[in-house]
């Protein structure tokens, strides 16, 4: 028989016994269903917390501290205390009820990481803290951090901040387009802004920079307005006027700008030599991983429940398949006996088994896809109104397709016991067959 | 003179040891082009088994079968596959036609099982029908059909790739006499006018009278000599 032949008498054959094939269907459609809508919430939720963590700071930055093995880990509470070091300067930080001693940087450990190969450029990660913003409007609250590396925030107008400029420049998040005294996001793109910012000494002074960007406004991760080197330089220089100088050039953090396109195996290698010299380094990769190996976790549990599912289901492929061959025990002795050959008796069966599969899991599929645009649709306007920009459910085409043909896979593997048993029927037992 | 089919002293045997039942013992026969032959004898005779041998869909325990003077143990699966399908028509005494399908697509299912292509399939199909008179029921379901009919359809298969040789396994056993008659007569025209060997399987005396010589069969040997 012609391939097209085989597909045609196994499709008919398939609906012989119509109830049968339906519910056989109907148990792999319920295994595609629950595989397709785990799969489509984790890439869902995985495509939007990437966007999200691109609010949270560039990724192509390392954020570095000074190993401080007596406050790391478990062991410290039994570990003895560190023993002095007359060079090293200890700032203490407050978390929660403990204040934890954190090892300060100088511009010493600078040299030293700047000299690490690879690293493009290296700078001190300071805390700036400016009393307002003022556009056309009045004066309102203002959280500012420093840009480092390329900007990966979303941006809504404009562009990200340039920190070869030689200008100052911001970029603001959308809620503050309204506040500055401009109608649209694009509006306010080239305007100037004042911030106001106040010195050790208590005077304050003000400085004017060019807003180049709207950002979207970040879920996960403070709202912040972005400066540039240039900005931010200036501002931390009015904001340390009248400090003693040991305690400006002294650092909890630096940050480290490697280029962009650095793999995941040379950051890891980066990490690990910043390590041998004392360094901690991490980049918002390294928190977002955290974040993802327990949603993965969570999404191959589901997925376990459609694994069940299509368990299941293809044991009814099995049962299915076997009482067909029983049933035409008859029409496959004939076929043998007008000289149809056992391989082809066997890729008869096997055409059927994968037909079943192919429809219960592209109705399933289709039937999630459709599920997931409604959710979609209902979360937007709903649950979900604050997550701007997420769909829960998303279906790559790639994903879609290997969950149709793995569920095939399956099928086909289900069917080969009684195909086999097809095959093997001898044909003159078969026509005696009553 | 040469054979399109013989065999030479096969024995079948069912089973082993004590168990053992012997189906077929030392049958020697040979069958010309064009004869037509009839195979007699009581159930449990062995006369079926001769006939699953001759069309190739058994192998004897000992002895050979000879397909166009060539040993039959020599071909290979498909080979057997390949003259099952081109050179022998098959007619059964429960026609074995899939009731749900049309009359058309029954008739066709050896060019189909051989790749031949749809348009053939269809005009040669439409061809054997008209032969066996059965043209205007092409399109109904094969489990429409009388009894009469349904044989002629078979015998419409069995026709379509033009075979040498026919065999029919007690093809009148389940009609009246009357619609057993007219396959009959359509069988032996078909021999006659087309020179298709026949090789019938049967207890009936009228129709095994018919035929050009008889061969009895009892307890799985042959009373009358095998050969010309």
């Amino acid at each position: 028989m012609k391939f097209i032949d085989l597909l045609q008498t196994a499709s008919s054959s398939m609906l012989r016994s119509k109830a049968r094939t339906i519910l056989t269907i109907l148990a792999i459609f319920i295994g595609a269903t629950t595989i397709t809508l785990t799969n489509g919430i984790g890439t869902g939720i995985k495509s939007y917390l990437n966007k999200q963590i691109g609010n949270l700071g560039a990724t192509n930055v390392l954020t570095i501290q000074l190993t401080n093995p007596s406050s790391s880990g478990p062991k410290s509470a039994s570990s003895p205390p560190a023993t002095y070091n007359p060079n090293q300067r200890i700032a203490l930080v407050s978390s929660g009820r403990d204040a934890q001693k954190q090892l300060l940087m100088s511009s010493k450990d600078i040299r030293i990481i700047e000299s690490n190969f690879g690293i493009l450029s290296v700078a001190p990660a300071r805390t700036i803290a400016p009393d307002y913003i003022m556009g056309n409007g009045g004066k309102y609250q203002l959280s500012l951090a420093q840009q480092f590396g390329t900007t990966t925030a979303q941006m809504l107008a404009g562009e990200g901040v340039d920190n070869n400029s030689g200008q100052n420049q911001i970029t603001v998040p959308a809620n503050y387009v309204s506040s500055l005294g401009y109608s649209s996001n694009q509006a306010i793109i080239g305007k100037p802004v004042t911030i106001g910012i106040t010195n050790a000494e208590g005077i304050q002074s003000t400085v004017s920079a060019t807003v180049v960007g709207v950002q979207q406004i970040a879920v996960i991760g403070p709202s912040s307005a972005y400066a540039n080197t240039n900005l931010a330089n200036q501002l931390f220089d009015i904001q340390s006027t009248g400090l003693p100088s040991a305690t400006v050039n002294s650092y909890s953090t630096v940050a480290a700008t490697f280029p962009n396109n650095f793999t995941a195996a040379q950051i890891t290698n980066l990490e690990n030599r910043l390590k041998t010299e004392g360094y901690t380094g991490q980049t918002i990769k390294n928190k977002e991983n955290t974040v993802f190996t327990a949603l993965n976790v969570i999404i191959i549990v589901f997925d376990m429940f459609g694994v069940i599912a299509l368990l299941a289901a293809s044991f009814g492929i099995v049962n299915t398949l076997l009482m067909s061959v029983q049933e035409r025990t008859k029409e496959i002795g004939l076929m043998k006996a007008l000289g149809m050959s056992p391989r082809r008796i066997f890729t008869l069966f096997s055409i059927e088994a994968v037909l079943i599969g192919f429809w219960g899991s592209a109705l399933g599929v289709g039937f999630a896809a459709l599920l997931g645009k409604v959710i979609n649709t209902i979360g937007q306007h709903g649950f979900l109104k604050d997550f701007t920009g997420l769909s829960l459910l998303t279906f790559p085409l790639t994903t879609i397709t290997a969950v149709i043909l793995g569920i095939m896979l399956i099928a086909f593997l289900a069917g080969t016991l009684p195909a086999i048993r097809a095959s093997k029927k001898d044909p003159i037992e078969a026509l005696r067959y009553e | 003179m040469s054979s399109v089919v013989a065999t030479k002293n096969i024995s079948k045997t069912y089973g082993k040891g004590e168990a053992a039942f012997s189906a077929l013992d030392g049958v020697s026969l040979s069958i010309v082009p064009g004869e037509s032959v009839a195979i007699i004898g009581k159930s449990g005779s062995g006369k079926s088994t001769l006939m699953h041998i001759l069309a190739l869909l058994d192998k004897p325990t000992e002895g050979t079968v000879l397909v166009d003077n060539q040993d039959a143990s020599s071909l290979t699966g498909r080979q057997l596959d390949v003259l099952r399908n081109k050179r022998y028509g098959f007619v059964f005494q429960q026609f074995f036609l899939n009731e749900n399908d049309t009359v058309l697509n029954n008739v066709v299912l050896p060019l189909k099982i051989g790749r031949v292509g749809h348009k053939e399939r269809l005009e040669r199909g439409m061809q054997v029908l008209k032969a066996v008179e059965l043209d205007e029921k092409a399109n109904s379901r094969a489990g429409t059909l009388s009894g009469g009919q349904k044989q002629r359809a078979c015998i419409a298969r069995a026709l379509i790739n033009n075979p040498g040789v026919i065999f029919a396994d007690e093809p009148t056993g389940n009609l009246d006499s009357h619609t057993g008659k007219t396959v009959e007569d359509l069988l032996f025209r078909l021999n006659k006018e087309q020179t298709i060997t026949l090789i019938i399987v049967t207890h009936d005396p009228d129709i095994a009278k018919r035929c050009g010589r008889q061969l009895h069969i009892i307890d799985g040997r042959l009373t009358t000599k095998g050969d010309i």
